[in-house]
């Protein structure tokens, strides 16, 4: 019996042991980060490449995603709202769902998926090769150099890439509204217009600039902790990837409590 | 009576029940050249990570001009590392840099020299590790092996360091290119009259380019005196370590 509760105990206590200890590590990581996301010096040029990296290269990727979305929701929604003859509402519940949760949740994905991807590649790269190791034996704080031009752009970059998003979503809805609904196009473009509330789109920003953190953070994180040669590597790239993919699952949620929530 | 540079005293590093440093105590003087030689895993990268403040010891004292090291704040370090220069095992090189921005990065990032001027020097002192100005504006990646350890070395000397920090530099070369790599690593040291301290376990290069050997064992020093005296030792373990014989006092732990 003894015996039982102690190994039940021990299995229970070393996976919670290393759940806070991450914990701690990742705490301290965040707060480390964000003090040298506002002192001095800063890397001008660094932060220039992401918002380069960040932003403009996907672009592409944003831009599919969200017509895809916006025409998939028009679809749908025609079809549904069918069922109860409320096909008229087509317009406005793809500028809803368009601005309040598709361009934000599905561009956070794939900047996720893209960029976490290549930051945590890139960070635990240098740090398995101890390029890391070099910077600070050459007087130079990776947090600063490597981190915070990282965060300060994803934080940055996202709500712009999410604006435009919005607006190809829209477009997206309004393509298969106008040319395979057959609504007319004025009409549709009123509907959307007089619909229009700044807080769909300032949250849906709002929420953009919360994932474009929790993205270059994860993947700045888990770079900098790898260890161990292409596995460690490896690893790091997977955990950044899922790991920002779930928080901004989690936090798309919290977000939309706090904004919507009655 | 010689300048002590560095002065490590009783220091102690574990990872976890891993006692890796156990009560190393060591001296080097100003201007000399001493390796520190040992197995792998004997813990000779952690004594040069401590002594860098690239990792915090448990107990004991480094001092570096007779101040101590351990616990200083982020512009002491900054300062600290101003003074050093370091070649790492694999280069380390900054795959996104180009070559002459790689040996410059110090010029600039922390001397705050101006680009053009930096990139001069940069050429300069690439020049005194045998390498062709046209190479400074090349990737790290497009260099063989050799090349990129006298790029790294080109980095580490570019400061003009006062101690300057050795990791395996010879490992992956081929004996000649090795032996090219030593007689720089000595000119280069001379040239700048910096305090060496140099890790490796290949003894053709330990006994090239030391004043002084120490070898590290199980965590603690337990040998050290000159190349003359390596050669004379009744120490068993050292007997064994530098005629590489799989008999002896040292068990390899697998």
């Amino acid at each position: 019996m003894e015996n039982r509760l102690q190994s039940f105990l021990r299995a229970l206590g070393k996976p919670m042991v290393t759940f806070f200890m991450r914990l701690g590590n990742l705490t301290m990581f965040i707060g480390q980060s964000l003090y040298h996301c506002v002192t001095p010096p800063f890397y001008f040029k660094l932060l220039g490449r992401q918002f380069l990296d960040i932003g403009f290269y996907s672009l592409p990727v944003v831009g599919l995603t969200t017509v895809f979305a916006g025409m998939v929701i028009a679809l749908q929604s025609y079809t549904g709202f069918a069922r109860f003859g409320a096909e008229s509402a087509v317009a406005s519940v793809v500028l809803i769902s368009v601005t309040r949760e598709l361009a934000p949740v599905l561009s956070g994905l794939m900047v996720a998926g893209r960029i976490g991807a290549a930051m945590a590649a890139e960070i635990g790269t240098m740090r398995v090769t101890e390029q890391i190791d070099a910077l600070r034996t050459l007087s130079t704080n990776p947090f600063k150099y490597l981190v915070a031009p990282r965060i300060i752009a994803g934080v940055i970059v996202l709500p712009i890439l999410v604006f435009i998003g919005d607006i190809i979503g829209i477009f997206g809805g309004y393509v298969i509204g106008v040319y395979k609904l057959d609504f007319n196009a004025a009409n549709y473009i009123n509907s959307t217009l007089q619909d229009m509330e700044t807080l769909d789109i300032v949250s849906g920003l709002v929420k953009a600039a919360v994932f474009g953190f929790i993205i270059t953070l994860m993947g700045c994180y888990n770079g900098y902790k790898s260890r161990g040669g292409a596995q460690g590597v490896g690893e790091a790239t997977t955990n950044a990837v899922v790991s920002a993919s779930i928080l901004i699952l989690i936090f798309n949620y919290i977000i939309t409590e706090l904004f919507f929530a009655k | 009576m010689e300048e002590i540079k560095i002065k490590i005293s009783n220091l102690h590093k574990s990872f976890g029940k891993k006692v890796v440093l156990d009560g190393v105590d060591l001296e080097i003087n100003k201007g000399e050249s001493l390796v520190v030689i040992g197995g792998s895993g004997t813990g000779k990268s952690v004594l040069i990570k401590c002594i860098q403040g690239l990792l915090e010891p448990d107990k004991g004292s480094i001092q570096i001009d007779g101040e101590e090291t351990i616990g200083v704040d982020e512009e002491e370090q900054n300062r600290l590392h101003s003074k050093m220069g370091m070649l790492f095992q694999g280069g380390a090189l900054f795959d996104s840099l180009r070559v002459w921005e790689n040996v410059a990065f110090g010029l600039i990032e922390n001397q705050k020299m101006p680009r053009k001027e930096a990139k001069t020097e940069a050429i300069r002192v690439l020049r005194q590790v045998g390498l062709a100005p046209d190479v400074a504006d090349s990737y790290p990646s497009e260099l063989s092996g050799g090349m990129q350890k006298r790029v790294s070395l080109a980095r580490a000397i570019a400061t003009k360091p006062e101690i300057i920090f050795f990791d395996e530099p010879t490992t992956g070369l081929d004996p000649i290119m090795a032996d090219v790599i030593n007689d720089l690593i000595i000119e280069s040291a001379k040239g700048l009259g910096a305090t060496a301290l140099t890790i490796t376990h290949d003894m053709a290069s330990a006994r090239k380019i030391a004043d002084r050997i120490a070898m590290l064992y199980k965590g603690k020093i337990i040998w050290q005196g000159s190349v003359k005296e390596l050669d004379k030792t009744d120490n068993e373990y050292v007997r064994q370590f530098i005629n590489g014989s799989s008999q002896g006092p040292i068990k390899v732990e697998i």
